[in-house]
């Protein structure tokens, strides 16, 4: 600890380290001031200490005497509103106005943030807390619903048809919109022109299709049109017609975000366009080019009403999603608490739940992976770039001392920059 | 004496076979995405040619009698997106003001994952927490809004009497009130990622020149942050207004369906677009069909409208790069 600038003259002469709170207390010259650096002060946890404990009183008296309000919601909403006028007013004793607008927009902004975050941790929590009931039945994951009727106990049925459905349907729409998605994105990226920008253009246009839209249109051409029943694979095209604009645009961004001096460098070695696209473009942004990918997947795992128009609703187990109807989590979670038995609720809950977990893998899978800025490496890839560093200096160096081995040889065969034809 | 010449550069055959598959991918997408508006229209023909302008006046929905128009439904579904947004933006507005100026570095990262996530999480698990939560939580308020703010016509309910005590709240049920506040929930998260996103963007250099002008945290928010934010800000509220007007699931399992026009907003029955596609695609007739796609393409309409309007919006502002979805 450093001695303070008003520590007076006596304790210097001691020539040894005296901690100031030991000292008697130095009379303060005129004008100085030891200052706090810490933003909060006392008095302002009074205020609001106060301001919140005067607010609730005053509410409780409110309700049981005066206010025609009931409910929690009413409670809490009128608690809210005397609050911020108590704390305003508590404020304004001490403080000038634009101080007091800062408190007032400081707590108005904590709290409904919070309130965001609470709520939406509570909808997630609700279903977690509500398919406890079915989810720790192992039989919830190896039945399907063939055997168990509506009055069945949980003990019976369980939703494995959807979680096959759900992972066969994701994995078609995966195979058909991520070589098409990805394709169009470079394309956006490296030969733009007038067509490019019409192409994203309409792809921003269809990122607006309502997703029942898509299910309405794969159902009035595939299943109605073609006459094909209602299947997994319609379910899959109809998943894909939704997540193409989604995971083009997300992709896009992202290789939008890829330096432009990169590509310049890269040509300026004699690179061809698509070796530059291949070995300069795609690797900076593969990272994220990954989690746009998972967070497309996500939004169409977690999509009932293209699955609701084009799947179809079964019991039983379908392994083949080309023929016969074949139900998906959402869309099973959606049919189970249209039931008014409780045991099916629970099951919709359960299945809901399983749905959140699916979502929350992936998610936590797009942030292992990704959510690095283009050309951030990981530890691994450093290491690996470190090793072919010093491969290649080691090859120099062998090169350099021998000078009659370096004319036999040849140009190494690693090299991704070889000049075009 | 130089000549001037042509410039041409020869990309050689590999760098032709790229531009020739990237073309094709790219027509390939573009040919998937006009396949579908064009298909959508060309399916409606038949019913908005034979229901002419009365398809965007008439309430009922009995497509077979050549009774039916997108009036009541339309109606529904901009009040259901309207009530969400109302929702939406304040708790979107703070949550992202929160998360960019005043959380603390170290919990910074984890709520910006957490809201992220949120916006990923299925409409169905919203429609779940709504139907079997929500709905009781917020009759006593809904009941409160009719009785003291009734005398305002979209907030009154017709045909019960607030004042009597033993009055059924059925009536507060199912309304466009509740299921705009869950597709408001629903909705939030997706505006305050884009928020945030600009927020932070806003430059370090105006930030510190606003402090040392003597402004406060909010006052620095104020005249930095915010307009700078705006065309996100607006961006945002617009992408997320479209995602609420698309929006199925969560509707369809909140609202009992009615086609009249239902201004009341707490007074149950209420109809949308979408949630009626979903109830009436597996009984419709060819014809019916054709009405469905109709009030389909009309709803995307809606929605293209509203997202290049944000776009535009988006575009025309300095951070408007930032508002992607």
């Amino acid at each position: 600890m450093t001695l303070a600038p008003e520590t007076p003259p006596s304790v210097k002469e001691e020539r040894r380290t005296v901690l100031p709170a030991s000292l008697p207390r130095p009379v303060e010259p005129a004008g100085e001031r030891r200052r706090s650096l810490t933003l909060t002060r006392a008095t302002d946890t009074y205020a609001l200490v106060g301001s919140a404990g005067g607010a609730i009183g005053l509410t409780a008296l409110l309700f049981v005497w005066l206010l025609p309000f009931n409910g929690v919601v009413g409670f809490v909403l009128s608690a809210y509103v005397l609050f911020l006028a108590l704390y305003a007013l508590v404020v304004s004793f001490d403080e000038d106005g634009p101080t007091v607008r800062d408190r007032i927009a400081g707590v108005v902004v904590r709290s409904l943030g919070l309130v965001m975050v609470a709520a939406l941790a509570y909808v997630v929590v609700f279903t977690l807390w509500e398919g406890r009931r079915a989810l720790p039945h192992l039989n919830f994951f190896t039945q399907d619903m063939t055997l168990a009727g509506p009055l069945d106990p949980l003990s019976a049925g369980g939703i494995l048809h959807a979680i096959v459905g759900t992972l066969e349907q994701i994995t078609i729409a995966l195979v058909l919109t991520v070589p098409a998605g990805l394709v169009c994105a470079v394309f956006l990226n490296e030969v733009p022109g007038r067509y490019a920008r019409f192409v994203r253009t309409i792809v921003e246009a269809m990122t607006a299709l309502p997703s029942i839209v898509a299910g309405l249109f794969i159902y009035a051409t595939v299943i109605l049109s073609l006459g094909t029943g209602k299947s997994g694979l319609a379910a899959a095209l109809a998943l894909s017609v939704m997540m193409l604009p989604i995971i083009i645009r997300a992709s896009d961004v992202v290789i939008r975000l890829v330096p432009g001096t990169l590509r310049e460098a890269s040509y300026a070695l004699g690179t061809s366009r698509w070796r530059t696209a291949w070995h300069v473009v795609l690797p900076t942004a593969r990272s994220g080019l990954t989690t746009s990918v998972i967070l497309g997947t996500a939004r169409g795992v977690g999509e009932t009403s293209p699955v609701l128009l084009t799947a179809g609703f079964t019991a039983e187990m379908e392994a083949n999603p080309f023929e016969g109807a074949q139900v998906s989590l959402p869309l099973a979670a959606f049919e189970f608490v249209k039931s008014p038995e409780p045991a099916m609720i629970a099951r919709g809950f359960g299945t809901a739940a399983t749905l959140m977990a699916l979502v929350l893998l992936l998610f936590v899978l797009a942030r292992v992976i990704g959510g690095r800025a283009p050309g951030q490496l990981t530890r691994r890839q450093t290491h690996r770039r470190v090793l072919a560093s010093r491969r290649d200096a080691e090859r120099f160096a062998a090169r350099a001392a021998s000078p009659t081995a370096a004319r036999a040889q040849t140009v190494p065969s690693d090299t991704s920059f070889r000049s075009s034809p | 004496m130089d000549s001037s010449r042509a410039l041409y550069a020869d990309p050689g055959l590999p760098d032709r076979i790229f531009r020739g598959v990237a073309r094709g991918g790219g027509g390939l997408v573009l040919a998937v995405m006009l396949l579908v508006g064009g298909f959508l229209l060309y399916r409606a023909w038949p019913a908005i040619d034979r229901a002419r302008w009365s398809f965007l006046t008439t309430e009922a929905w009995e497509p077979d009698a050549g009774n039916f128009g997108i009036a009541a439904v339309m109606v529904g579904t901009i009040l259901i997106a309207l009530v969400a947004i109302v929702v939406a933006v304040p708790l979107a507005l703070c949550g992202a003001l929160y998360i960019s100026e005043y959380a603390r570095p170290g919990i910074r990262a984890t709520l910006i994952s957490v809201v992220d996530l949120m916006a990923a999480v299925p409409s169905v698990v919203y429609g779940l927490w709504g139907l079997f939560f929500f709905e009781g939580a917020i009759l006593p308020t809904a009941r409160w809004i009719a009785t003291y703010l009734g005398w305002f016509p979209p907030l009154g309910v017709v045909g019960v009497d607030p004042t009597d005590p033993l009055s059924t709240e059925t009536v507060y049920t199912s309304s466009t009130f509740i299921a705009g506040i869950v597709v408001g929930f629903m909705v939030a998260p997706i505006i305050c990622s884009v928020m945030r996103e600009v927020f932070s963007q806003a430059p370090a250099g105006e930030r510190e020149g606003a402090y040392a002008l003597g402004a406060t945290r909010w006052g620095m928010i104020r005249t930095v942050v915010l307009p700078f934010g705006k065309g996100g800000m607006i961006g945002g509220t617009m992408l997320g207004l479209g995602r609420a007007l698309g929006e199925t699931i969560a509707v369809y399992l909140i609202i009992s369906p009615v086609f009249v026009i239902q201004w009341h907003v707490i007074q149950s029955g209420t109809s949308s677009v979408s949630s009626l596609i979903a109830l009436r695609y597996g009984e419709a007739s060819p014809f019916g069909m054709s009405a469905l796609m109709a009030a389909g393409l009309a709803l995307f309409v809606v929605t293209l409208i509203v997202n290049f309007a944000a776009s535009s919006i988006a575009a025309r502002s300095r951070s408007g790069a930032a508002s992607d979805a």
